[in-house]
């Protein structure tokens, strides 16, 4: 029999993209009329809008309309959560590159050159810019958060060793190459259709509702396909979406917003920056006792989804350790910089770096190998619960981590690097090497409990062909062949038979975000429920002309069979008609187990965790800071992967993104708040170069979801992120052999500059 | 040659297809006339700055009876300069129905995932398998972002395209583009008028010299990697364009014994050779100038007629004691490179001017020679310092001769002249180099900014020069990823 699910069959639109034939928003052929919308910002992070003088725009060439928070028939609000990002400045500029006004005109150019004949004048007024800034004037934009088990002061008190220490995380732009776009046409009862690059057509829907004041079943939105996403197109696109379908509004006339690079990098949220501070307890052995962490998180202007991402940062601040004690603090800073989102991993990895660096400050203090600190501290039988007090069941970081090293010869390159490290070559040539050994363990589930549900809609055509929607966004991750695959493997035909369409509200209602990694176990299981909903009435069916029980019947091969009887899919289905069987069906799911008490940061917030670790080693250059990731060797847990290519290309994938994160991702606001790097000429993501030359991955062969999920599969969307954690303490390692004083923590991005300044200041002690 | 006359419009091959064009605006660019005009929307815009890939389309030129096929940024080449070149775009490859193998290897290998950068990559593989290029695949593709699959699979794809079958799979469409190409060359000089202004691409250099001094506020432009800019980032229009693409005979570096003249339509890669043949050092340093599509459009003389104070180059070629070549009506003028930058912004160049080449010296084979960048990324990024060095030892080991010139470190590419007085005469090794690190601070007070701190230039300024003297002292060059051992 022909298996459809756990085969590496390629992205259902993979011959569309390499022929250039895939259809993004740009793409699509414009309706005749369409106007081109440019977004005005604030030049200032924190002022008072005194007047806004928008005559000469409006008598500009071509310029169809001119909107401001005005001409908001509804809300003045586009944020996902607590009401607090208006659509356009109303009184105040709280970031630079804050939604101003909008031109709607004839061409991009012509809105664009039009927008520069405004006339604003600002009252500025101080601006926060940093997180030190914001904690020296305690200024928050969501109450501190604090996550206390066991007795921490005791603990810390009582320990032989303790050590403190304080770090940066810096924070990352999504740099998915197809920027924010958004085609909204009005519908003839005053409605709008909006065709979005959004991981959340629902919340784009319910937004334009808001913001327009009308019912949400006059909204439809519409993704087929996004040109990467990575948490940017979570709750950012709703933005652009309400103010394409205000001029929609305004004008009858179909609109588009395709933000230009520049423009979308200064506009939208990144992820989080962090200081981490902490203070361990430990003994000789490096056992930890308790630990005292502090995140303090940038949030920027507002709330968006800060709350949750913080909270994520905090249930991953343990990572695979036991903390016998444990005080994690979060806050979280209201600065006048634009507001950070979702990007994949959600908070997570900041948490769990924080954890890593713990761990490697304490083997650096001990003289141990980090690696022996780690198992010595992985959570086990007894010692299993974590400080939000879920008991972690399905630990696995352990025999990850032991088949990895050994299979990477762990032990044997980092003695050959240390050798190497003291040899005269080294000395001679200024090159020092580093290797690490990082783990991740990381909890699936959104943490807001009500979110994990997800529905599909699957139609089976009197020919057997299969449409099959769900409420899930196909944003290059491959969720679509993925649940595709579920569904062929339900009927037992031919994945061609089963085609993916586009994620639309006036479809499948009230999804969820395609976010938190969950795409596949949400929208998989539900559009399984669909398909064996529909698949049991064919059941019936064929039960009756076979003369057998349903439950005697094969799906397989296009062929449904009982003993020896047989008939073609696609006949059945004719049949199934004819005797007028309905053939489509929703399908809904929402997770078991979850339950989580927010007020008091206790319960399962997690159905199950996906672990994997990574091995990172890299040269470093200690003349000028530069440096190579020479090999990485990666196991990581897919469960029983539904197509083990797409999510090796997500572990790959992931881990270069997450180097990217570490290294060469720098984010530069000059003093006045302004966004410097916001062009790739400025900003770097990884190229192929980068890439490190040797690179050995693999999923882990004895994955398998112990929960019941679709087809024992796991989650792998963001968990391969914070396995590059390796890369920034491999390079740790490497700037610690050059030093009698190993041990200082690197913030990061770890730039050249930074690994330099950071020798060139232990050279100086 | 006969004194060529001047045609109107530009007429080029868009996917084999003959397109006359009479008056379009100069500035117009390939990619939104793609996406805009001609509705071929396979072709994406990520950036808009020639940094991202997305864009990529191949040109076919006609080169000495044949064609050269090249991988470029359509976001920043502008129509009016494709006179007489064949523009191939993703919707070419598969036009019959059958992926290129290019393609197909992507879609087996799972090279895509978003696929928003696919088509870019397609073209930047095409280019290279029909050139069979064998530069390592990683500068084939340095100036192709993909955000997705960390680029793994694109690599294996790439790695197993059967060149030879590529090549006869193409071989009727590189046949029709043969053909017709070769009725598309001619000799005239191109001018193109339009309301948003006038467009010239003269043949020659004294029609250049011409029009320069009829239009002495007309905008040069060569491979419009920072015009390019002006126009999609700044808005900026310009009444009188004139491109040096199309000037004969200067698209190529000249040898006359031993010296190099580059000339001003001469790009990157077409210089990359002999440069390359001057010195390792420099050829692995034109290796990291921008990515494989900026150096197929970007010209070296450009690089420095626009006065960067971080072009890659000019530290090089001033270590190289290369000299510039002006020409205007009344006649060219020499100068030494190093005095052609005076000031940010400002450059020894007079009203009606232009630089018609470079010229670089032959290089003395005692002389040591080394060529330094630091960014954040080592590929496809502008330096935060670069360095170009300069040395001639007497047999004692003393410093006979030596040039230190840096980028990214003041206002202009600058020598460091109290550091090179200081190490004139003495014996050159790291302690010594050392030693004279206290003039560096004399020589440079550079800026903080997004690229690098103050700080940070200063301290890796002297300590390329320290790692300057180790790689003196040993004969060898001090890499992280040799390139020898660069997988490909």
């Amino acid at each position: 029999m022909t298996r459809a699910v756990h085969q590496s069959t390629p992205h259902d639109s993979a011959s569309l993209h390499v022929a250039g034939s895939a259809r993004y928003i740009d793409d699509i052929p414009e309706p005749p009329g369409t106007l081109h919308v440019y977004v005005a910002q604030s030049p200032h992070a924190h002022a008072k809008l005194i007047t806004l003088d928008l005559e000469a725009v409006k008598r500009a060439p071509d310029v169809v309309a001119v909107l401001t928070a005005q001409d908001i028939p509804g809300t003045n609000d586009c944020s996902p959560v607590m009401g607090d990002d208006p659509v356009f400045i109303s009184s105040h500029a709280l970031y630079c590159g804050q939604s101003l006004f909008a031109v709607a005109a004839r061409s991009r150019d012509a809105a664009r050159r039009a927008a520069s004949l405004a006339v604003a004048q600002w009252e500025p007024l101080p601006a926060l810019l940093t997180i030190e800034d914001a904690m020296a004037a305690e200024s928050y934009v969501l109450d501190t958060r604090t996550l206390e088990r066991g007795d921490v002061d005791h603990a810390l008190q009582n320990a032989e060793h303790t050590l403190s220490e304080r770090f940066h995380i810096g924070g990352q732009d999504h740099f998915y190459l197809e920027g924010q776009a958004c085609l909204v046409v009005p519908s003839e009862d005053g409605g709008v259709h909006v065709r979005s690059s959004t991981q959340h057509p629902t919340e784009v829907q319910h937004t334009v509702a808001k913001v327009l004041g009308l019912a949400d079943h006059a909204v439809t939105c519409e993704v087929r396909r996004m040109g990467g996403g990575f948490g940017g197109k979570e709750s950012q696109p709703a933005l652009f979406a309400s103010i394409a379908a205000l001029v929609a509004h305004h004008t009858g006339k179909p609109a588009k917003v395709r933000l230009d690079r520049d423009d979308d990098m200064v506009m939208t949220g990144k992820r989080h920056d962090f200081r981490v501070d902490f203070t361990v307890g430990f003994d000789a052995s490096g056992v930890i006792a308790g630990v005292d962490v502090v995140h303090a998180v940038r949030c920027g202007m507002s709330a968006d989804l800060s709350a949750a991402i913080a909270d994520r940062a905090v249930f991953h601040a343990d990572n695979c350790y036991h903390l016998p004690a444990a005080r994690i603090r979060s806050f979280r800073c209201l600065t006048h910089t634009v507001s950070n989102t979702a990007f994949r991993g959600f908070g997570g990895p900041q948490g769990m770096l924080g954890m890593e660096q713990i761990i490697a400050a304490v083997a650096a203090h001990l003289g141990l190998d980090p690696l022996e600190v780690r198992r010595r501290n992985f959570y086990r039988p007894g010692a299993d619960t974590t400080p939000y007090g879920m008991v972690v069941e399905d630990f696995v970081a352990d025999q990850i981590v032991d088949e990895l090293a050994d299979s990477a010869d762990y032990s044997e390159r980092r003695a050959a690097i240390v050798a190497y490290n003291a040899s005269d070559a080294a000395a001679a040539t200024g090159i020092r090497r580093g290797i690490a050994l990082t783990p991740v363990k990381f909890g699936i589930s959104f943490t807001t409990t009500h979110l994990n549900q997800a529905g599909a809609l699957v139609q089976l055509y009197s020919d057997g062909s299969v449409l099959l929607n769900h409420g899930g966004t196909e944003m290059g991750q491959g969720l679509h062949i993925k649940v595709a695959q579920v569904v062929a493997e339900v009927f037992g035909i031919a994945l061609d038979r089963v085609r993916p369409s586009s994620t639309r509200t006036d479809k499948v209602p009230n999804t969820s975000a395609t976010a938190a990694s969950s795409g596949s176990d949400l929208n998989g299981m539900a559009a399984l429920r669909a398909a064996e909903t529909i698949r049991d009435r064919l059941a019936v069916v064929a039960a009756e002309r076979f003369n057998c029980a349903p439950e005697d019947l094969t799906f397989a091969d296009g062929t449904v069979s009982c003993a020896d009887q047989h008939l073609p899919f696609d006949a059945l289905v004719k049949a199934a008609y004819l005797a007028r069987v309905s053939l489509s069906a929703t399908g809904f799911y929402a997770t078991p187990k979850i339950h989580y008490d927010a007020e008091r940061f206790q319960g399962r917030p997690f159905y199950y965790f996906a672990y994997g670790a990574a091995i990172s080693e890299v040269s470093v250059d200690t003349l000028t800071g530069e440096y190579r990731v020479d090999r990485v060797d990666i196991l990581h847990d897919a469960g029983r992967s539904l197509n083990p290519a797409i999510d090796l290309g997500q572990v790959e994938g992931g881990f270069i993104q997450g180097m990217g994160w570490l290294t060469t991702e720098e984010l530069w606001w000059d003093s006045a708040g302004r966004l410097r790097t916001h062009a790739p000429s400025t900003y770097k993501i990884p190229t192929a170069g980068d890439r490190p030359r040797d690179v050995r991955m693999a999923l882990w062969d004895q994955g398998e979801n112990r929960e019941d999920t679709v087809h024992k599969s796991k989650a792998v969307g963001e968990p391969p992120l914070m396995l590059a954690i390796s890369v920034l303490q491999a390079l740790q390692e490497a700037i610690w052999a050059e030093s009698s004083q190993a041990g200082m923590l690197l913030d990061s991005p770890a730039t050249p500059e930074r690994l330099l300044m950071a020798l060139a200041s232990q050279h100086n002690e | 040659m006969n004194q060529p006359t001047t045609r109107q419009g530009v007429a080029f091959l868009l996917n084999g297809e003959r397109v006359d064009l009479e008056s379009i605006p100069p500035t117009l660019t390939l990619l939104n006339w793609l996406r805009d005009t001609q509705r071929l929307t396979g072709t994406k815009e990520g950036c808009a700055e020639g940094d991202c890939g997305a864009c990529s389309v191949v040109v076919a030129e006609w080169i000495d009876g044949d064609l050269r096929y090249r991988a470029i940024n359509a976001c920043i080449v502008f129509v009016a300069t494709l006179d007489a070149k064949a523009v191939i775009t993703v919707e070419h490859l598969s036009q019959f129905g059958a992926l290129h193998p290019v393609q197909r290897n992507l879609v087996e290998q799972h090279g895509s995932q978003c696929g928003f950068c696919t088509p870019g990559i397609v073209m930047s593989l095409f280019a290279r398998v029909q050139n069979r290029d064998k530069q390592p695949l990683e500068d084939t593709l340095a100036g192709n972002l993909c955000r997705c699959t960390g680029y793994g699979p694109i690599l294996d794809a790439a790695n197993a395209v059967d060149a030879d079958f590529a090549h006869a799979m193409f071989e009727p469409q590189h046949q029709h583009l043969r053909r017709e190409l070769a009725t598309l060359q001619h000799d005239e000089h191109i001018t193109l008028e339009h309301p948003e202004g006038s467009f010239f691409a003269p043949r020659t250099t004294a029609e250049l010299a011409r029009l320069l001094q009829r239009h002495p506020d007309a905008t040069l432009l060569a491979g419009g990697t920072d015009v390019g800019l002006w126009v999609t980032k700044q808005q900026q229009t310009f009444e009188v364009l004139i491109s040096t693409a199309r000037l004969n005979g200067m698209n190529a570096v000249k040898r006359e014994a031993g010296w190099l003249e580059i000339g001003a339509a001469c790009t990157y890669s077409d210089a990359l050779q002999a440069l390359g043949e001057l010195h390792p050092a420099i050829k692995a340093l034109v290796r990291r100038i921008g990515s494989t599509q900026i150096r197929n459009s970007g010209t070296v003389v450009g690089n420095i007629a626009n006065g960067s104070p971080i072009g890659d180059m000019p530290p090089a070629l001033i270590a190289l004691d290369a000299s510039v070549v002006l020409e205007r009506e009344e006649g060219t003028r020499e100068l030494a490179l190093q005095d052609y930058f005076i000031d940010y912004g400002k450059q020894a160049i007079e009203r009606g001017e232009f630089v018609r080449a470079i010229q670089v010296p032959p290089l003395d084979s005692r002389a040591h020679v080394g060529c330094y960048k630091i960014s954040k990324r080592f590929e496809q990024d502008i330096s935060a310092v670069s360095a170009g060095f300069y040395l001639e030892l007497d047999s004692d080991g003393r410093v006979v001769e030596i040039r230190l010139a840096y980028g990214g470190m003041a206002a202009t590419p600058k020598r460091a002249i109290h550091t090179e007085q200081a190490l004139r005469g003495s014996v050159f090794n790291e302690a010594s180099v050392i030693g004279a690190l206290s003039a560096l601070d004399t020589d440079f007070t550079p800026l903080s900014d997004w690229r690098a701190s103050a700080r940070y230039r200063k301290l890796v300024a002297g300590n390329l020069l320290r790692k300057f003297a180790r790689e003196v002292a040993t004969g060898q060059s001090i890499d992280l990823w040799p390139a020898s051992e660069t997988p490909s």
